[in-house]
């Protein structure tokens, strides 16, 4: 059996759930601010992993055959966990994949290629991560005729729904494809008020939920987005799984991404027809032990619960905004209302190259550069990047105030 | 907190890092390249002068970047003023062996003086995510001398 979670909030006990935070570095617990890359994994998921490899492993939907009925029966319960996760009204509307960039990328050929009409619109934003650019930048220079519009970041660092609207107003916007949290500037996007001016237009929304589905309750049936991408590693499960959640209707109208087993009804050397959604969106054999992975970080995070983890948060970034608005020569990036865990900073004396040198061997782990996020760092003159503190479950207002301490010094070891 | 790591950003670092000497455009350059580590951010342009014997009669950068791409980029262009092309690659190649390793076994008296000049920069080696900041502007170097690939990464 997996170790139980305990309800309510209590960090330091949460933090002896990850193995990895008991390390030391030259002498100090290491502390680890990088989640928003990639978060740590608690034990629990670790042996949910290694159960499913030692007891109920084998390929899935293939064998009648005890093991693989067991593996089936663990893949599609993840799904199950995942659409309770999201409250999806249907399991069926949760697509494995192996990351947000698949999952996105999925859209960009099942949507853009496969339903999108030369002379429509695909609109993103300014504060996107290469995730959500990269792949319309291909669809728009695949010579299929459909535009890209992008829509503007204020100063302040939230979406500019005056030039969201303006860029929604001549119909032409198929699909608006925005993050739901910025992995730059923490900048929760309001989601809802987006969906509703996109549909209002007609364009269809994929959100992003790169960032939000770990920081927040995201409601599929509340947001009433079309498509919603997130990730299970930056969610405390494993690298290698992600989730595409899309309706039903669309996945009736998008063609398959990729071909091959698992994916199709039936073949013959002439052609083939495909399998029912989602099966049609998994070709090959599929993360299993990831899906089995990131259903028991589902369990482990709805076991603590949202709202405390949102709380703890909340705690959490009005500490840093305070800590961090003291230092001198320090810029923050970003000053949205509705903000999560997520801090890039430039220190005026300091590259975030060098500073992040000077962090880790204090024994704190940042990200430094720009966070694939290059148009966004170019659109605040910050070509060089930023360094960016992301916190997780585990992050207490001590490893914040170490920070703040460590950044103090890195601005007298530059001057 | 960070006294050890002064081996890294020693004060000829930091004060090149600061103040890089040969930053500057060079109108009339015989040869020129662009270095880019797109994964950090580091981007220069570095200009040659050759003189008529084929020497390097002057050399200057202009860019942006860490204190450690900055500084090897300036410590290069006084370094290698005066030497031939092959000379420079040869004390690309020692450059690089010490910033890898922090030692250069192979190098004798020939050129002492200069692998001296560059030797503060050879704490990098402990730092495996740093090295390719410290090796790009050798590799511009390379990359203009040689006239060929005009576009050098140490990514």
């Amino acid at each position: 059996m997996n170790a139980p979670v305990q309800p309510g909030f209590d960090v330091e006990r949460i933090r002896a759930d990850f193995p990895v935070l008991a390390q030391q570095h030259r002498g100090r617990p290491l502390v680890f601010l990088d989640s928003g890359a990639s978060a740590q994994k608690p034990r629990q998921v670790i042996q949910a992993m290694v159960r499913s490899m030692e007891e109920r492993y084998a390929n899935v939907h293939r064998g009648a055959y005890r093991l693989s009925e067991a593996a089936t029966a663990d893949y599609e319960a993840a799904r199950t966990a995942v659409a309770r996760f999201i409250n999806a009204a249907d399991p069926r509307e949760v697509i494995f994949t192996t990351n947000s960039t698949a999952a996105i990328n999925l859209v960009a050929h099942g949507w853009g290629r496969g339903v999108l009409q030369p002379g429509q619109a695909v609109l993103i934003s300014e504060m996107e991560h290469h995730a959500n650019l990269v792949p319309w930048h291909m669809l728009r220079d695949d010579n299929r005729g459909i535009e890209l519009r992008i829509c503007r970041v204020t100063d302040a660092g939230e979406l500019d729904l005056g030039d969201l609207e303006a860029k929604l107003a001549d119909g032409k916007v198929g699909l608006v494809a925005v993050t739901h949290m910025s992995n730059v500037l923490g900048t929760v996007t309001p989601a809802a008020r987006i969906v509703a001016m996109a549909h209002a237009k007609g364009a269809k929304v994929l959100l992003d939920g790169s960032q939000a589905a770990v920081h927040r309750r995201v409601d599929m049936q509340a947001l009433g987005a079309d498509f919603y991408a997130f990730t299970g590693h930056k969610l405390y499960g494993p690298t290698g799984i992600g989730v595409l959640w899309a309706r039903l209707e669309h996945q009736e109208r998008m063609p398959p991404f990729l071909g091959g087993g698992d994916m199709i009804a039936s073949v013959t050397l002439e052609g083939s027809t495909w399998a029912e959604p989602p099966a049609k969106f998994e070709a090959g054999t599929p993360p299993i032990v990831e899906a089995v992975g990131l259903h028991a970080a589902i369990d482990y995070v709805s076991a603590i619960g949202m709202p405390a983890l949102e709380a703890h948060e909340r705690t959490l970034v009005d500490h840093a905004m305070r800590r961090l608005s003291d230092i001198e020569g320090l810029t923050l990036l970003g000053r949205a209302q509705d903000r999560g865990g997520v801090f890039s900073f430039a220190l005026d004396n300091a590259h975030p190259h060098d500073l992040a040198t000077l962090l880790d061997r204090a024994g704190i782990a940042v990200r430094a550069g720009r966070h694939c996020a290059e148009p966004l760092h170019a659109r605040f003159g910050l070509e060089g990047g930023t360094c960016r503190a992301s916190f997780g479950l585990y992050t207490t207002e001590g490893e914040i105030d170490y920070l703040a301490e460590a950044l103090t010094k890195a601005r007298e070891f530059f001057a | 907190m960070f006294d050890d790591l002064r081996d890294l950003y020693q004060e000829v670092i930091l004060d090149h890092g600061r103040k890089p000497r040969n930053f500057r455009r060079l109108e009339d350059a015989d040869r020129s390249a662009r270095g880019d580590n797109p994964m950090c951010g580091d981007r220069m342009e570095l200009f040659v002068k050759l003189a008529p014997d084929g020497s390097i009669a002057d050399a200057a950068f202009q860019g942006r970047g860490c204190a450690i791409s900055m500084a090897s980029a300036s410590l290069m262009t006084e370094t290698v003023k005066g030497k031939s092309p092959a000379e420079a690659h040869m004390l690309g190649d020692r450059f690089r062996n010490l910033a890898m390793t922090g030692t250069c076994p192979e190098c004798g008296a020939e050129l002492e003086e200069e692998m001296e000049r560059l030797q503060p920069l050879s704490g990098v080696h402990e730092f495996p995510s740093r090295v390719k900041c410290a090796t790009l502007a050798w590799h511009t170097l390379n990359a203009a001398l040689d006239g060929g690939a005009k576009e050098a990464t140490s990514e």
